[in-house]
Formats: structure tokens, sequence, C-alpha cells
């Protein structure tokens, strides 16, 4: 437990390095990871969590660029995580996010940290949860966390941030894309960046549009918002929209999302422990081998395999 | 599942912007299955460091062709330490001559790869220096 | 070439010695490699003959010297007549250091300078930024203001050199101050002759030396294409630089392909701007690499002039031959040079400027054997010169026009590098022109991917190079005389700037400066405000630090 409170104690006093190490463990799934998550869990809850999302080269990184230079300038402290996938070939993963917030890195009140998905489905790394938590507990009052924007389903995003902003550019393509992806269901808000493109208008009605068609969720109606992040032109008018969402939340979704939050990662929390407790069973009396070999030869399928799996651990259990 | 992986930055200190190589040794290392961070052109050394800190990276390579390193290094490594980052690998690559090589070892940069070094020998070098600090 | 009886002979006799004299020669000897192919990635076949060459017309794709297409050169005597102008870059230190350096290379009988400024100077910051600290007088000439131009041209009367400027960024300013300059001296407009390098497109996806988005820095690459028009005609406002773009990793087809596609987008800026192209076009030039592929760096350069020719009459209808023929400049390549065995670029930038001078450059810049270790070394500088000395004077290379012409090989290969150009300017037509592609990422993953190929390819040993994964030795054959800036020169140029900002009129200064920030956004030419901002004594700080305000400062997008 020495490593664990330690770290805690400290990153609950606001020690950067203290907070850097335990993203670090929660990241790598070390043995002290989830005492930091216990011993930290009761001092979150306090900061805003915003997802920002939308595919590659929309401008996410230059627009969170802004957004903290504003948050900052209105005296709010500032967590940042931005996600990048992790090649499924090499393993490797290439973090370019933070060039576009380099010039925030030296300022007390900002925390950014890249991140990889580790080949984590959904857009976001498995340790983001828990990286938000951290970053909650060491006294940052906004989180604002940017997905891996590749185009692909990015959707469980909002199983950690209350608020989600759906970042589109004129022209990119995108709006088949954003349609395909299901992400026009989960955005709070929506920003057309590079509004300083002729076509931002047309962008502004197509996405209208599609809203309308859409399934509202709740009293909410999702605003659009026009930025030009190179210049920082929208980024205000951006910010304001989010402290009405968090006010609209307040009055009575807010508890139904973290309550549909938690649940979801409660499930998740149920799953990875449940599988991790058989796997391991499993392979130590060398059954996982050879359930492998027996669907290998076909003489099984991989449903019946687990049932079968299951079925030995649950007797095991209750003959102790 | 969740594994440990080599985190590493690739940081260019001074006003220079010859990133050919710092970006073919990021991307090799990538391809080695590193998690490679880059800050883009023109560092200071205090946007260097903030950056090894916040993002607990095992690795800091640096890359300077501009003959600005006896300037940049030192100071860079002097952060470092402060900073309490001593368990960090540090490697140097990029323009620098032979008789500068020592007093920047002597400061704790382990190793200076010249132009026309090959990704093998810097991931190499990475693979065995980083377990050995771990 | 030849008569269509006497081809057909050929492609038949051809066939027949691919099926018997070959195989049999094969069998004992068999090849180096199973397939052979050049850096742009084309394959090289066994023998060229006329059969390869068929479908060129000599007359339409080969021509003459100095008349369209321009593919044997664009003079029409080339070297018979007045040899390349051998054009070494330099520029260290102070302006009164420089300064002395000039004198003595004009009393050498050198009649043009050519300027290389310090990183601060290149990115705008005055020598006393953060930014600066380490890096002043390093690489090049320091230049904080109008008050060390005065010192760098001091005793040199510019009607009497012409004087070539290695920047970008702040090519206003530094074209504003020599304008300055020629004011004082008394120099009209219509003498001042020289060149600025001015080309902001590649800096966005090769050299990364910008200081503004893409947008306003054409704006006012474009400014000063149109004052250059009107009032300086003997000035070159822009250099369209491949060498960067080959520097950063890309095979000389990209380096080809891209660059052209940058000079047509200037012709594209110049015309929105309302200029004629047979007004402004005369005055474009080129600047490329030569690289280590002999033949392949040969056709590059042939192949550069006819496209350009070709664009400049098809796409952009100019009508005056001057419009339509490229001038350039060639710097051996830099990133071709080892550290190991260092003697061995001696040999690398022979063959490349031999490439080079058989392409048919207007002037030629060798790199220095020392360049991979330090800054080059004043004896490293003169064996450099001397090899475009020996290629001058005793090789014979340059005694007929474009030798290599009528090469099976080297004529095939001009027409490949031509017609995968052609392709190349199709697709970023297609993405929307060179905004689209540099917000795209396109050029820069283009460069990333040559470069990372090229890198494994000596990695994996599929290519040699000499010292590097083949005939390596252990210790270094012979100490380098290191050239080392002294520290002092940053501290110098500080009181200087300092000293300068206490003497001069500070409401002059403020007055200028406020009256640029007013005019930057405007549609109007910049030009004649800089030159007032630049006369009262503001830094190139202080001016780019208001431009940064309202245009806007680049961030780099990083495409590995």
């Amino acid at each position: 437990m020495a490593v664990a409170s330690q770290i805690v104690t400290s990153l609950l006093q606001g020690n950067q390095r203290a907070v850097a190490k335990a993203i670090t463990h929660v990241e790598d799934g070390t043995s002290e990871a989830e005492k930091i998550t216990a011993l930290l869990y009761p001092h979150t809850g306090k900061a805003q969590v915003i997802g920002i999302t939308g595919s590659g080269g929309v401008g996410k990184s230059t627009l969170i660029e802004k957004l903290v230079r504003e948050l900052r300038r209105g005296g709010k402290t500032v967590g940042v995580i931005a996600v990048d996938p992790t090649s499924p070939f090499s393993g490797g993963a290439f973090l370019g996010d933070r060039i576009r917030m380099q010039d925030l890195s030296t300022d007390e009140g900002v925390f950014i940290r890249s991140m990889a998905t580790r080949n984590n489905p959904g857009g976001l790394a498995r340790a983001t949860m828990d990286t938000v938590r951290i970053l909650d507990a060491s006294g940052k009052d906004i989180i604002l966390i940017e997905t891996v924007g590749a185009g692909q389903s990015e959707v469980d995003i909002i199983k950690i941030a209350p608020t989600v902003v759906v970042v589109l550019a004129p022209g990119f393509g995108d709006a088949i894309q954003t349609i395909k992806a299901g992400i026009m269901e989960i955005g709070d808000i929506f920003v057309i960046n590079k509004a300083d493109r002729e076509s931002a208008d047309k962008a502004v009605i197509n996405i209208r549009a599609m809203l309308q068609l859409g399934t509202q969720r709740g009293k909410w109606i999702p605003p659009i918002v026009k930025t030009t992040a190179t210049t920082g032109a929208g980024v205000s008018e951006l910010l304001e929209k989010i402290g009405e969402h968090r006010e609209y939340l307040s009055k009575g979704e807010a508890s139904q999302r973290q309550r549909r939050i938690v649940r979801e990662e409660l499930e998740e929390a149920i799953k990875r422990k449940t599988a991790e407790h058989i796997l391991t069973a499993l392979q130590k009396e060398g059954e996982l081998d050879n359930l492998i070999s027996k669907l290998l030869s076909k003489e099984i399928d991989p449903m019946s395999a687990a049932e079968e799996a299951l079925n030995r651990i649950l007797t095991r259990s209750k003959r102790r | 599942m969740t594994e440990k992986k080599i985190r590493i930055l690739v940081a260019k200190p001074g006003l220079d912007s010859h990133d050919r190589g710092a970006k073919v040794v990021a991307r090799a290392l990538r391809d080695a299955g590193m998690e490679v961070i880059y800050t883009g052109l023109r560092q200071t050394p205090e946007q260097i460091v903030e950056t090894v800190l916040q993002e607990d990276v095992d690795v800091l390579g640096l890359s300077i062709l501009s003959g600005a390193h006896m300037t940049h290094f030192p100071k860079i490594m002097n952060l470092m330490k402060q900073k309490d980052l001593k368990d960090v690998l540090v490697f140097a690559g990029g323009i620098i001559p032979e008789e500068d090589i020592e007093p920047l070892q002597k400061l704790g940069i382990r190793e200076i790869f010249g132009p026309g070094t090959p990704t093998e020998t810097v991931i190499d070098f990475v693979k065995k220096n980083v377990q050995k600090s771990r | 070439m030849t008569d269509q009886e006497e081809l057909d002979k050929v492609i038949k006799e051809q066939e027949r010695w691919e099926e018997t004299t070959v195989p049999s020669w094969l069998k004992r000897h068999p090849e180096r490699k199973k397939k052979f192919h050049n850096i742009s990635e084309l394959p090289i076949r066994r023998l060229y003959t006329p059969a390869d060459t068929k479908n060129i017309s000599y007359l339409r794709d080969i021509g003459f010297s100095g008349e369209f297409p321009f593919t044997r050169g664009v003079h029409a005597t080339m070297y018979r007549g007045r040899l390349w102008t051998m054009r070494q870059f330099s520029g260290f230190g102070t302006a009164e250091q420089t300064n002395k350096r000039f004198k003595y290379l004009l009393k050498e009988g050198e009649t043009g300078l050519s300027i290389a400024f310090d990183y601060p100077t290149i990115m705008g910051y005055d020598s006393d930024d953060p930014m600066s600290i380490g890096e002043v007088g390093r690489c090049g000439v320091a230049i904080a203001s109008l008050k060390d131009f005065e010192t760098l041209f001091d005793g040199i009367p510019l009607d009497k050199v012409t004087t070539s400027m290695t920047i970008n960024g702040p090519a206003a300013m530094l074209l504003a101050m020599y304008i300055a300059i020629g004011d004082k001296q008394g120099v009209p407009y219509a003498v001042l002759g020289g060149t600025t390098q001015n080309d902001l497109l590649k800096e966005f996806f090769a050299q990364k030396l910008c200081i503004f988005p893409p947008r306003p820095s054409v704006k006012l690459v474009t400014d000063i294409v149109e004052f250059c028009t009107s009032n300086l005609p003997r000035w070159n406002p822009i250099s369209v630089s491949g060498y960067h773009i080959r520097e950063a990793g890309s095979n000389a087809l990209q380096e080809l392909a891209f660059t052209i596609y940058d000079g047509i987008s200037y012709v594209e800026a110049a015309l929105e701007r309302g200029l004629e192209v047979d007004e402004f076009a005369p005055r474009l030039s080129f600047f490329f690499a030569s690289h280590n592929d002999l033949f392949e760096e040969i056709a590059k350069f042939r192949a550069a002039r006819r496209l350009w020719a070709r664009l400049m009459k098809d796409r952009f209808h100019a009508r005056k031959a001057r419009s339509m023929w490229m001038r350039m400049h060639v710097q051996t390549s830099g990133c071709t040079l080892t550290a190991n065995q260092p003697l061995n670029n001696i040999i690398r930038v022979t063959i490349q400027s031999l490439a080079a001078i058989l392409g048919g450059t207007q002037s030629l810049h060798t790199n220095s054997h020392d360049e991979a270790l330090c800054l080059p070394s004043e004896k490293a500088v003169r064996i450099a010169l001397r090899i475009q000395q020996i290629i001058a004077h005793e090789s014979g290379v340059p005694n007929t026009i474009d030798p290599v012409g009528g090469s099976y090989y080297v004529e095939t290969l001009t027409n490949q590098l031509e017609e995968k150009a052609m392709d190349y300017i199709d697709k970023i037509d297609s993405m929307g022109g060179v905004y689209e592609a540099i917000e795209r990422g396109f050029f820069q993953k283009e460069i990333a991917d040559s470069a990372y190929k090229y890198q494994k390819e000596i990695d994996g040993n599929e290519r040699t190079l000499v010292s590097v994964n083949k005939y390596c030795i252990e210790e270094p054959e012979c100490p380098i005389e290191l050239l080392r800036v002294d520290p002092a020169v940053e501290e110098q140029q500080i009181s200087r700037l300092e000293k300068l900002r206490r003497e001069r009129n500070k409401t002059k200064v403020k007055q200028a400066l406020n009256k640029l920030h007013d005019e930057a956004d405007k549609n109007s030419n910049l030009m004649p405000t800089i030159i007032e901002t630049v006369k009262a004594y503001a830094t190139l700080g202080e001016i780019c630090s208001v431009l940064r305000g309202v245009y806007g400062e680049y961030k780099e997008l990083i495409v590995i």
C-alpha cells in the first residue's frame, strides 16, 4: 500500500509528478493501479469532464488549445487527455496531438497527457476513465478528452464525459462518415470548425437538418457553434454553450447521466474482473491450451467452450 | 491485456527545422512497438522537461542540428535534475562534433548518434538501456 | 530518331539478344540484383535502345538550347559562352564579421553576394528574444534591424553587386532593408539586383521555417512579386525551391513535382492580383538539390525545364519565351553526406556537381565535406569550390551543350519523370490546390514515407552507403578542423540591439508599427509600409510580432 498511498497523498496536493506517475500505473495496469484508484475515488466528482470528438484533420487539437487558453483566462485549471491509436501491427503508437498544445506545457495550471489506445476499441484508452479520476482528484477544474479521431466508431466517450462536443469541418467529407459512426447521436454540442471557409454555412444547414431527423434525448437541443480554431474565433461562444449544457444537466439530467456512466463502468469492471479471474484460473490448470486445441480441431465451438470454462470455475468455487 | 510499454519523447530544441532524422527515428521506434510522443520543432528546455514530467516517459531523445547543443543540452539536463527526473534515459542525435561528446555524456546524456546511424542501432540502444534503468 | 524500318529491326534484334545472348551470359554471371530501380522508384531496364525513345520527337521534346521547350538548356550557347556561377552561400557571426568577409570576396573578384542568416533572423525573432538564446550568429549573420544591415553593407556599393538572400518568412522585411540601404546610397531602384528566396509554400511541408499561416504568407510573397514587377526590374522575387523538399526526405520525382506545383501556385496568386503573366514570370527562378543517382538527377533537371516551359505556355498562356524558361540554381545534397569517413563526401559532392552541370544549371553551390560534423571550415569550403573549378576547367564537360542529350537512357528517364510529375500535378489540382494539399498533410505524408523508405533500405542493406553500411572502419581517418562560432557574438549583438533601442526615435517607431498593424489586413501592397517601418528602425522582431498578431502564427501539421 505504501507506493500507492504515497502517490495518492502527493497527487491530492496537486503534485504534477505524482499525477504523471499515477497515470502510468493505471495505464500499465500495475499491481498498484487498483489501490491508487480505490484511494482517490472518494476525492473525485468535482471536475467538469468534456469529451471532444470528430474525425482526423478537423482541428480538434488546435481547438482544445484555444479552449484551454480561454479557460485559463477565466482562472480555471485544466487537464487534457489526448488519445491516439495504437498500431495493431507493431503495438507502437505515435502520439502527436500535444504538438499543438506545447505552448501550454509550462503553465502550472495545465496538465496534458498523451495516451495510446493500446488496442482498446471505441476511440479511447482503457485507462482513460481512471486518468480522468486522477486529474479530477488532483484538483483540475475542467478535464478535456480528445478522442482518437480516425473516423472509427468513437461513441465510448459518452460513457465518460457528461458533455460531448462533436467537431466537424466543412468539406472534409465528414458528413457521411459521421452518420456512419453514429456520432450524431452522441453530440451535445456541434462545432463547425474552419468556419472561415466558404462552405461553412452549408455545413451548418446540413447538420441542423440531420439533427432534426435524429432522435432527441431529453429537452436539450444540441446547438451548432462555428469556430475558427486557428484564430480563436467562436471559442468563447463554444465555452458558453458548454456552460449552458452543464447548467441544463444540473437541473435534473445530471444524476441520470451520472448513474448511466457509473453503471457502464460497473458493468465494464465486472466483465474485466470475471474474465481475468477465469482466464488466469484456466491458464494455471493448462485448461486454456486444452480448449484452444479443441477449438482448432473443431471439436467444440467458442460459445460452448466458454460455457464449459465457466461451469468448471463455478463448480470448483462451490466445492470450496 | 494492459502491459508496460516503452514511452519515449522525441524533442527538438533550438530554432533549426531539420526534422528528417527526428521523424525517421520516431517512426522506427513506433514500428518497434514503442509509444512515441513528438513535441514538434523549436521547444524550449522548460517545455521539453515539463513534457518529460507530465508524460512520464522512460526515454528522452533530443535532436538538434543548429550547432546550439552546448547551450540547450546543459539547460535541459539541469532542469531534469532539478525536477528529479534522473531515471529517464537520455540520448541525442544531430550534428555534434566529436569533442563535444564527452562533456555531454558527463551531463548524463547516455549516447550521441551522428548522421548515418542506422535506426536499428537506436532501437537496440533504447531497448537495452531502458530495461537497465527500470 | 531512326527510320521505321531500322527501328523495327532494332526491336527484333533486341528481342533476339534478350533470348539468346543474355540468358547464356546470365547463367555464368547472374546480375547483382533481381530488380534495379532508382530513388524515385522507377524501374531501370537492362539496356536502353532506340525502341525506348521511339515516341520522342526531337523537335517537339528535345529541341535546341535557348529555345522552347528548353530541354537542352535556357541559354543558346550554355557553358561555351559563360560558365555557371559558382555561388557559395555564406554568412556568420555579426554584421561586421560578414561585412569583412564580403569585402574580401569582392576584392577577390566575386560580384555576387549570398547571405546566410541566423535562425533568429529567419524566424523573425530579435537577437535578445528568449527563443534566440544560443542561436545568434551561429548558422548565419544576425540581422535585428536596419542598423545591422547598414553595417553589413558598409562600403559596399549596391550598384556594383548583386545579392542573393536566403530568406523566407521575413523576406519582405529584409528586401525592405536592402531597398533602404539603396536609398541611402542613392542607388536607383532600377539598378538593384538580386534574389530573395521568398518561397513560403515549401516551408509548410518541407523546411518548416515559417512564421505566418499559408494564406497570409503567400499574400506577402505576392506583395513582393508585385512590388518588384513595378519597381525592381532586376530583382528575382522568388526562388522556387525544391532543395528543402528533397532534404526533408522526398525522392527526385516528388522534388520535381512539388516544386513545380509551388511555382504554379505563385503564378496563380500573381494572376489573381491582376498581374500579367509575361510581366512577372521571366523573373521567377528555381532552386533544386543534386543527389547521388547521376542520371536520375540529370533527367530531373532536364524534365523540370521542359515541364515548366509547357505549363507556362499551355496552362498560363505565356507568350514571351523568357516567361517559359526555367533558370535554376543547384546545391549538392547535404543529407547524403556522412559523418563517418568524411573525406569520402568530396567524391559524393563531385558526382552531384557533375549531375547539376550535365543537367544545365545556371549556378551551383557545392557542399563542404565536413558538414555532417559541424559548420564548414574555411579549408573545406575551398575544396568544395575547387570541385566546381576542376569540372569547369579540366573535365571538358562544359565544352558542348547538353552532352547527354540523345542518350536513350537519359531521354527515357526525362520523359518518365516529366510524365509522373504531371500525374502528381493533376492529383494536387483535383485535391483543390496547394493549400488543401498542405492542410491534408498530403505533401508531408509523401515526403515522410519516402524518407522512411530510404532509411529502411539503408538499414536493411538493400541500398549501399559507403562508410555507413559497407566498408566501415573504426578509426576516424583524419582529424577535421572545426569551425566554432565565438559565444561572444551573441553578447555583442544583444548589446548593439539594446543601444539601438535606447537611441532611436521611439515615437516614430511606435507610429510606424501602428500603421503596419492597420495596413496588414488590407488588400493593398504592404511593401511601402514595411519599407517605412524598417527605416524608422523598428526591429525585425517587432515587425514580425505585429504581423503575428494580425496573421496568426503557423503551427506545423506533423505527419510521420
